[in-house]
C-alpha cells in the first residue's frame, strides 16, 4: 500500500489540525478565565504568548505542504487564514518576546471580546478543516487505488475523465465525489464515462 | 450638596472616626494572610456569586422600611387607582394607543388647533386659581402622586415615557426607586390623590371637543385629553425637556376646560417669538397665562403636564396642552408667536427655544410672572416630587427641589450658529442627577465621582442612539477636608457581590438589607445595629456607612495579604554631565532637605538613593557610618546590589547620614564628564532594592537613556513637528519599560518619573514605566537652573507637593456597578488586573481615572443604578484602609432624558482619554476624526430623535452647547493638534496628562480660562480666609476679546500667561507690575512684584487663588506683544482661525454640514 504525496499531506494536516483545535480550545478557555477574573492577565499572557507562533507555524507548514502537493483548492481555503496570521503578527504590539498578547491591554473589553471571537472562529475553521482533510485524505487515498485498479483493467484509463461514486474510507455511508484526472490526462479526454465502484 | 464638605485636605487623617461600640477590633498589622499576589482585599471575590444576585423590582427598593417614609406602601396602592381611572374613565383613556403616535404627530395636530387652545388658555387663567386651589390641596402630596404614577407605569406603558420627557430623568428615577416617580403623573397624580378618577371625568366633559387622545398625536389643542399624556410621554418628552418648565402647569389646571378657550388672546401676543407649534403652544400659552397653574405643574415634574392643561381642563385638558407646549417649545421655531408667548411667560426665559424668541418673550414674562406669581412659587414643591417621592416625604423642604429646575434648562434648544456668547462667566458646575432629593443629598461629590451621563440609558441600543460615551471620571484619593472614618471589626458588605454597604441600599426591615448592585438580600450584623454616632441601638439606617456616599474604613486583618508595608522612598537620580548642567540636583537636594520631616510615614519609614550615569552608584547609609559610602557598580549588564541590607535605611535612625548625603550630592558630580545614561539598569537595580517591601521610586532623568538595557534612539524628526500628516512614534519603541513596570506593579513598587530635559527623551517609551506602575509623570521641558527660572520655580513647588502629599501604598481599586452595566475600558495610570480591578502600587491624591462603561443587559426594571469605587490602600502610617465612594444615578428610557442629563465636561474628558488611546493604537488623524464625529453624531442624534420641529441652524441642547467648542479645543490641544509645531515629547506629555489628570485640571488644559485682570474689582468677590478674591468673568478664547488697553490672564492649567496690552492702563503697569511704562516691562518676568497697592493685592490674590485650586504649581509668564511666548499664548485662542485649524464658527459650519448630510 502506498500513498500519494497529497494523501500524505492530508493525513499530516489532519493530525496537525487536531492539534490546532486543541490550541483554539485552550485559547478560548484562557480568555474566558480572564473574563471571569480567575487568572491574572500577566500569567495568562505568559502562557498564551508562547503558543501563538507554534500555532501559526503549524498552519503555515501544512499550507506549504499543500502547495507542494499542488492541492490548490485546499491551499486557497487556507490562504485567508494564513494572510490573517501574517497580518495579526505584523500588527502586534511592541514586544520583546514572541507572542501577541500584551497584559496591559488584554483586559480592554474590546480586545478581550475580539480575542474570544477570534478563538471561536478559529475553532470553527479548524473543525471544518479537520473534516475536510479527513475527506480529502480519503479521496486522495481512494483516487490512488482507483487509479491502480483502473490501470489494472483498462490500460486507456488515462484518457477517461473519471467520475466516481466513492465509498467512504470507513465504508459506512456512501457519498458522492468527483475526481478530476489531473490536467495532463484531461487534455486528452475523449468521452467521459461513469464508473460505479461498489466496494473493495 | 455632599460636595460642600469635601475639600483639599486628606481625609484620612482628619476624619472623625467612628468605632463600633460593641466590638472594636484594632487592626492587627501583623497578621498575614500570606497570599502572594497583590494586596487585593478583593481576592475573595467570587465572580459567581455576583451573578447569583437577583434583580429585584424597583418597588421593593424604594420601599425600604427604615426610611421615615412609611407611606410608600400606601402610595403604591394609590397609584393604581389613579392610573386606572384615567384609562377607563374616558375615551381619552382609551387613547393610550395614541401614546404611540404621539410624539411626532402631536406638533402637527397642535398647529391646527391652536386657535381653540388659545381661547381655552384665556379661559384658563381664571380657573387656574381655582384649579390650583384644588390641586394644591393635594400639592404637598404631589410626591405621593408621583409615586402612584410610578406604579401605574406598568399599566400604561406609554405613560412612563411621558414622564420621561421634560423632567423625564427625574421622573424615571423616581418612579422606580423612590416610588416617587415622575412628572407625568403629577397631574394625574393630583387627580388621583384627590379623587383622581372624578377629576378626569370632570375635565373631560369640558373638553368635549377634544378627544381624549394623546396630546401630541392629536393636534387639536382645544381638546385636552390630559389623562392620555402619560402614554405619550416619549414624543412629549423632548418638548418638555426643551421647555423644561412646561410640566408645571398640569396639576392645578385640570378643573376648567372652559378656560382653554380664553388662552388664545394672551398667548398670541407673547407668543410671537416662540415656536410654530401653534396649537400646542397656544394651549400652553393659555395655560401659562393662567400661568400660575403651569408653573406649578412644572414643579411637579411636569413630565406630562403642561401648565396650560392644568389650568384648563383640569387634569386631562391641561395635560394635553402641556404636551403640545412641550413639543412646540422643543422646537424652537417661532411658528405662532402668540401661542409661544403664552408658554414662555410661564417658563423662565432660559427655556425659550428660539434665540430670537427670547427678547420677545422676555417682556411677556414679567407680566405673566406677576399674574402667576402665586403659582409660580408653588412649582417648586412640585419639582421636588419628581426628585422622588421618598425624599419628598422625608424632606418636606421642597425648596431643595428647585435645583431640579435645571433639568429642563438642560434641554433648551440652542442654535449654536446664532448664539455667540455661550460661555458662562463662571466655572461650569457639574449637572445634578435627577434623583429624589434624599438620594441626591447623600450622593457622591461630583469632584470625586462623576458620570458622563447623569441619566443612564436603559439599554445599550438607546445609548448607541444617543452617540455619547458612557463613562465615569474618578478622583478617588482626592484630598478631602471632611471624611468619615469608621473602625469596625466587621465591614458590612453584600455577601454575593461584595459591595460595601452604602446610602443607596434599602433596608427591608431592621435585620435585612438589600444590595443596590446585585439585589441580594443580606442580613444586618448585630454589630451594625448599634450606631456609634448617636449611640443608639436598632437604627442601622442611621449608621455613618449609610449616611455618607464617601467613607473610609479601617480595614481589619482580612484585608491584608501581608503586614502593611512601611513607607519606602527610593530616589533614582541622573548625575550625568547633562544632568549636572541643568542644575536640578541642587534644587532636589534642597527640597528634600527642607521636607525630609514632612515625608509621610511613621517610625518605619525607609529611604534610599541611587545615582547613575554610565554606571550605577549606590549609597550605603547604614547606621554607624561616619559618612555615606558610595558603592559603584559598573557592570550594568548584570546588575546586582552590593550590600542589599544597608542601601534602604530607616529614615529616623539615619537621618543625619541622609542629610549629609543630600548636602554633598550636588558637589559630588560637579566635575563629571560622563555623558551616557544607563537608566534601564538603574531602574532594574532600584526594582531589586524595593521589591522586598514595595514603595515609591522617584526617577529623575534628563536625557535619552543610551546605554545598557532600555537604551533608546532618538525618533523625533524635527522637520515633522508641524506636519499636518500623521504623527509617528506615539507608541513606545521598546517594551522594556512596560515589562519592568509590570514587575514593579507585582511587587507594589510605583515609579514616578521627573523628566527635565531640553532634548527629546522619548517620553512615549519612558512614560510606560510610570503608566503601568501607577506612578505619575512630571515633565519640565528646557529645564535649566539659570536660563529657565520659571521651570525651576515650578519644579520646586511640584517637588514640595510631591514629597509631602498623602500617599497610599499597595493599593487596589475595584469599581463595581449595578448588574447589567459592565466596565469597558479604564484610563489612567495603573495596571488592570481583572475586569474591574486596578492594581495601584501607589495611589496619590492627584491621580484621576476614567472608566468607559457599557450596558450589557437592559436595565428595564431599575429606577436607579449605582457605581461603587472601593480603594484599598495602606496609609503611610501602616494602616490598611478602604475608601469607598458610591454614586447613584437614575435610569431613563428616552433620548431626551439622556440628553438632558449629559455632562459636557465629563464627556469631553472621557473623549480625550479615548482619543489618546486611539492615537496610539491607530493614528492621530483617526483620533481627530473620531472626536469630530463624536460631536457630529451626538448633535445629529439630538436633531433627529429629540427635536420634533426641524429648523435650520446647528441645534444643540443647552447642556451640550459647549460640546462643539470643547471638541474644537481638543483638536487644537497640544496632544492632538496638527499643523502647528509641537515637540513630540510635549505632545506625549499632554496625552499623559489628559488621561491622568482629574477632570477639573484636564478641562483647563483643554479649554483655558481667560480673564481680564487690569480692572479687577471687589464686586462679587469671594472672601476666603479673610482674603478678598476678585472674580472676573471668564472670557471667550478669541482675540476679539483682547484689548490693547487691557491686561489679560490666561490660565491653561500648567501655565498662566499674563498678556499686557500695548496701551495698557498705566495704572495697572505701575500698581501691579511696578514698571513705569509698557516698554519697561521686562521680557522674562515670572513674578508679580509684591506691591502694597490695592490693585496688586487683588491681582495676586486672584492668581494665588487660582494656583491654590490645583495640586501642581502653574508658572506665570508675563508677556508682551514682542515676547517669544506670545505665539503659545495665541495658540490657545481656540475660537480663532489659525493657519492649520478652523475657527469656531467654521467648525460649527462644518458640523452643520456633516449633520445635514
Amino acid at each position: 500500500m502506498a500513498f500519494t504525496f497529497a494523501a500524505f499531506c492530508y493525513m499530516l494536516a489532519l493530525l496537525l489540525t487536531a492539534a490546532l483545535i486543541f490550541f483554539a480550545i485552550w485559547h478560548i478557555i484562557a480568555f474566558d478565565e480572564l473574563k471571569t477574573d480567575y487568572k491574572n492577565p500577566i500569567d495568562q499572557c505568559n502562557t498564551l504568548n508562547p503558543l501563538v507562533l507554534p500555532e501559526y507555524l503549524i498552519h503555515f507548514f501544512f499550507c506549504v505542504m499543500f502547495f507542494c502537493a499542488a492541492e490548490w483548492l485546499t491551499l486557497c481555503l487556507n490562504l485567508p487564514l494564513l494572510a490573517y496570521h501574517v497580518w495579526r503578527y505584523m500588527s502586534r504590539p511592541i514586544m520583546s518576546c514572541p507572542g501577541l498578547y500584551d497584559p496591559t491591554t488584554i483586559m480592554n473589553a474590546d480586545i478581550l471580546a475580539y480575542c474570544q471571537k477570534e478563538g471561536w472562529c478559529k475553532l470553527a475553521f479548524y473543525l471544518l478543516s479537520f473534516f475536510y482533510y479527513l475527506y480529502g485524505y480519503e479521496t486522495s487515498f481512494v483516487i490512488f487505488w482507483v487509479r491502480v485498479w483502473v490501470q489494472e483493467r483498462t490500460p486507456h484509463i488515462c484518457q477517461i475523465r473519471v467520475s466516481v461514486i466513492l465509498i467512504p474510507f470507513g465504508g459506512l455511508d456512501s457519498s458522492v465525489g468527483e475526481i478530476k484526472s489531473s490536467s495532463k490526462y484531461s487534455s486528452t479526454t475523449i468521452k467521459p464515462k461513469r464508473i460505479n465502484i461498489v466496494r473493495w | 450638596m455632599s460636595t460642600a464638605g469635601f475639600n483639599s485636605q486628606n481625609g484620612t487623617g482628619t476624619g472623625q472616626t467612628y468605632t463600633n461600640g460593641p466590638s472594636q477590633n484594632p487592626v492587627s498589622l501583623q497578621q498575614l494572610p500570606g497570599v502572594s499576589y497583590g494586596m487585593t482585599h478583593q481576592s475573595t471575590f467570587n465572580p459567581m456569586q455576583a451573578k447569583a444576585s437577583v434583580a429585584s423590582g424597583p418597588g421593593l427598593y424604594s420601599s425600604g422600611p427604615y426610611q421615615p417614609i412609611p407611606p410608600v406602601s400606601s402610595y403604591q396602592s394609590v397609584p393604581p387607582p389613579s392610573s386606572f381611572p384615567a384609562l377607563p374613565g374616558q375615551p381619552l383613556l382609551t387613547s393610550p394607543p395614541m401614546g404611540g403616535p404621539p410624539s411626532h404627530t402631536p406638533p402637527l395636530s397642535a398647529s391646527p388647533s391652536p386657535g381653540p387652545r388659545l381661547t381655552s388658555a384665556q379661559a384658563m387663567p381664571p380657573p387656574p386659581a381655582v384649579s390650583t386651589g384644588n390641586y394644591y390641596a393635594s400639592p404637598q402630596q404631589p410626591m405621593a402622586t408621583a409615586w402612584q404614577y410610578n406604579t401605574p407605569p406598568l399599566q400604561m406603558g406609554p405613560p412612563t415615557s411621558m414622564s420621561t420627557p421634560p423632567s423625564a430623568t427625574v421622573a424615571n428615577h423616581v418612579n422606580p426607586a423612590l416610588g416617587s416617580t415622575v412628572p407625568p403623573p403629577p397631574q394625574t397624580s393630583s387627580a388621583a390623590y384627590g379623587s383622581a378618577p372624578v377629576l378626569h371625568s370632570v375635565t373631560h366633559p369640558p373638553v368635549p371637543g377634544m378627544p381624549p387622545t394623546s396630546l401630541h398625536g392629536y393636534t387639536q389643542p382645544g381638546i385636552a385629553p390630559p389623562p392620555v399624556n402619560p402614554i405619550l410621554s416619549h414624543g412629549y418628552q423632548p418638548n418638555r425637556a426643551l421647555y423644561g418648565a412646561p410640566p408645571t402647569g398640569p396639576p392645578p389646571t385640570g378643573p376648567l376646560p372652559s378656560m382653554k378657550s380664553t388662552p388664545p388672546p394672551t398667548g398670541p401676543p407673547l407668543a410671537n417669538a416662540p415656536p410654530p407649534p401653534p396649537k400646542a403652544d397656544a394651549q400652553c400659552g393659555g395655560s401659562v397665562n393662567s400661568s400660575q397653574l403651569p408653573t406649578e405643574s412644572d414643579s411637579q415634574e411636569g413630565d406630562i403636564e403642561c401648565p396650560g392643561m392644568v389650568a384648563g381642563n383640569g387634569l386631562q385638558a391641561s395635560s394635553n396642552y402641556n404636551h403640545v407646549d412641550n413639543k412646540t417649545a422643543g422646537r424652537p421655531q417661532p411658528g405662532s408667536p402668540g401661542q409661544h408667548l403664552g408658554h414662555y411667560p410661564s417658563l423662565p426665559p432660559g427655556y425659550q427655544n428660539a434665540p430670537s424668541a427670547h427678547n420677545a418673550t422676555s417682556p411677556m414674562h414679567p407680566a405673566l410672572q406677576s399674574t402667576t406669581q402665586p403659582y409660580a412659587q408653588t412649582p417648586q414643591p412640585y419639582q421636588q416630587p419628581p426628585g422622588g417621592p421618598g425624599p419628598a416625604q422625608l424632606s418636606p423642604s421642597l425648596a431643595a427641589m428647585s435645583l431640579q429646575s435645571s433639568t429642563p434648562e438642560a434641554l433648551r434648544v440652542v442654535n449654536l450658529l446664532q448664539e455667540r456668547n455661550l460661555l458662562p462667566p463662571t466655572p461650569i458646575p457639574a449637572p445634578m442627577p435627577c434623583l429624589p432629593q434624599d438620594l441626591q443629598k447623600v450622593n457622591c461629590n461630583p469632584e470625586v465621582f462623576r458620570c458622563t451621563l447623569t441619566s443612564i440609558p436603559q439599554t445599550q441600543s438607546l445609548l448607541n442612539k444617543a452617540k455619547m460615551p458612557l463613562g465615569l471620571l474618578l478622583h478617588p484619593f482626592k484630598d478631602l477636608s471632611q471624611l468619615p472614618v469608621v473602625t469596625s471589626s466587621t465591614i458590612v458588605r453584600c455577601r454575593s457581590c461584595r459591595t460595601y454597604i452604602n446610602p443607596f441600599v434599602s433596608f427591608l426591615d431592621q435585620r435585612r438589607w438589600k444590595c443596590n448592585l446585585c439585589y441580594r438580600v443580606n442580613d444586618v450584623p448585630e454589630e451594625f445595629m448599634y450606631n456609634p454616632v448617636s449611640r443608639a441601638y436598632g437604627e442601622p439606617h442611621k449608621r455613618p456607612e449609610v449616611q455618607n456616599a464617601t467613607i473610609e474604613f479601617i480595614a481589619p486583618s482580612e484585608y491584608m495579604l501581608r503586614p502593611p508595608q512601611p513607607a519606602v522612598y527610593l530616589f533614582v537620580l541622573d548625575v550625568s554631565h547633562n544632568a549636572v548642567e541643568t542644575g536640578y540636583l541642587n534644587v532636589f537636594c534642597q527640597s528634600l532637605l527642607d521636607n525630609i520631616n514632612a515625608l509621610p510615614g511613621d517610625s518605619r519609614t525607609k529611604v534610599g538613593f541611587i545615582t547613575f550615569d554610565s554606571t550605577i552608584h549606590f549609597y550605603n547609609l547604614q547606621e554607624g557610618l561616619s559618612q555615606p559610602q558610595m558603592l559603584i557598580v559598573s557592570d550594568i549588564e548584570d546588575i546586582f546590589l552590593p550590600t542589599p541590607d544597608s542601601l534602604l535605611v530607616n529614615l529616623n535612625e539615619c537621618k543625619e547620614l541622609v542629610q549629609d548625603l543630600l548636602k554633598n550630592l550636588p558637589n559630588l558630580f560637579q566635575k563629571t564628564m560622563e555623558t551616557q545614561s544607563a537608566l534601564g539598569s538603574a531602574l532594574q537595580a532600584a526594582f531589586k532594592l524595593l521589591s522586598p517591601t514595595g514603595g515609591r521610586m522617584s526617577v529623575f532623568q534628563t536625557q535619552l537613556p543610551n546605554l545598557g538595557v532600555g537604551a533608546l534612539q532618538s525618533r523625533e524628526d524635527p522637520n515633522q513637528r508641524a506636519s499636518a500628516k500623521d504623527i509617528q512614534h506615539l507608541s513606545p519603541a521598546t517594551d522594556f519599560y512596560k515589562k519592568l513596570a509590570l514587575d514593579c506593579s507585582g511587587q507594589q513598587v510605583a515609579v514616578d518619573l521627573f523628566l527635565l530635559s531640553a532634548q527629546y527623551c522619548d517620553l512615549a517609551s519612558l512614560g510606560c514605566i510610570s503608566r503601568y506602575s501607577a506612578g505619575s509623570v512630571y515633565y519640565y521641558p528646557s529645564y535649566h537652573h539659570q536660563h529657565n527660572p520659571a521651570q525651576v520655580e515650578r519644579f520646586q513647588k511640584d517637588l514640595k507637593r510631591y514629597l509631602t502629599r498623602k500617599i497610599g501604598f499597595e493599593a487596589v481599586m475595584r469599581i463595581r456597578c449595578t448588574k447589567g452595566l459592565s466596565i469597558h475600558t479604564f484610563h489612567g495610570n495603573f495596571f488592570v488586573r481583572s475586569t474591574d480591578l486596578l492594581s495601584l502600587p501607589n495611589v496619590n491624591p492627584d491621580a484621576g481615572f476614567a472608566v468607559q462603561m457599557s450596558i450589557e443587559e437592559n436595565l428595564d426594571d431599575m429606577q436607579v443604578v449605582s457605581f461603587q469605587a472601593a480603594l484599598l490602600y495602606t496609609s503611610s502610617k501602616g494602616e490598611r484602609r478602604i475608601r469607598v465612594h458610591t454614586l447613584c444615578l437614575p435610569v431613563v428610557n428616552s433620548l431626551s432624558d439622556i440628553f438632558a442629563g449629559a455632562d459636557v465636561q465629563a464627556i469631553t474628558g472621557l473623549l480625550a482619554c479615548m482619543a489618546v488611546d486611539r492615537s496610539v493604537t491607530a493614528s492621530l488623524s483617526d483620533a481627530r476624526d473620531a472626536m469630530t464625529n463624536a460631536a457630529i453624531d451626538s448633535l445629529a442624534s439630538y436633531r433627529q430623535s429629540v427635536l420634533t420641529i426641524q429648523q435650520p441652524g446647528l441645534l444643540a441642547p443647552a447642556c451640550l452647547r459647549l460640546f462643539p467648542l470643547y471638541i474644537l479645543a481638543l483638536l487644537k490641544q497640544k496632544a492632538f493638534r496638527t499643523g502647528t509645531s509641537t515637540r513630540l515629547d510635549d505632545r506625549v506629555f499632554a496625552m499623559c496628562q489628559l488621561k491622568y489628570q482629574p477632570l477639573a485640571y484636564a478641562m483647563l488644559m483643554i479649554h483655558p480660562a481667560l480673564y481680564r485682570v487690569d480692572d479687577l474689582t471687589d464686586e462679587g468677590a469671594l472672601n476666603i480666609n479673610e482674603r478678598t478674591i476678585p472674580q472676573p468673568r471668564v472670557l471667550q478664547l478669541s482675540v476679539e476679546k483682547l484689548n490693547r488697553e487691557g491686561a489679560f490672564l490666561m490660565d491653561t492649567g500648567m501655565i498662566m500667561y499674563l498678556w499686557v496690552g500695548r496701551n495698557c492702563n498705566p495704572n495697572f503697569l505701575t500698581q501691579v507690575l511696578g514698571v513705569p511704562s509698557y516698554t519697561a516691562v521686562p521680557d522674562n518676568l515670572y513674578l508679580l512684584p509684591d506691591l502694597d497697592t490695592a490693585e496688586s493685592q487683588r491681582t495676586r490674590a486672584f492668581i494665588g487663588w487660582l494656583r491654590d485650586q490645583r495640586p501642581f504649581s502653574p508658572t506665570l509668564h508675563i508677556i508682551k506683544d514682542e515676547s517669544q511666548l506670545k505665539s503659545s499664548f495665541m495658540q490657545n485662542m481656540i475660537e480663532d482661525r489659525t493657519e492649520a485649524a478652523l475657527s469656531y464658527y467654521e467648525f460649527l459650519l462644518h458640523l452643520q454640514q456633516q449633520i445635514s448630510k
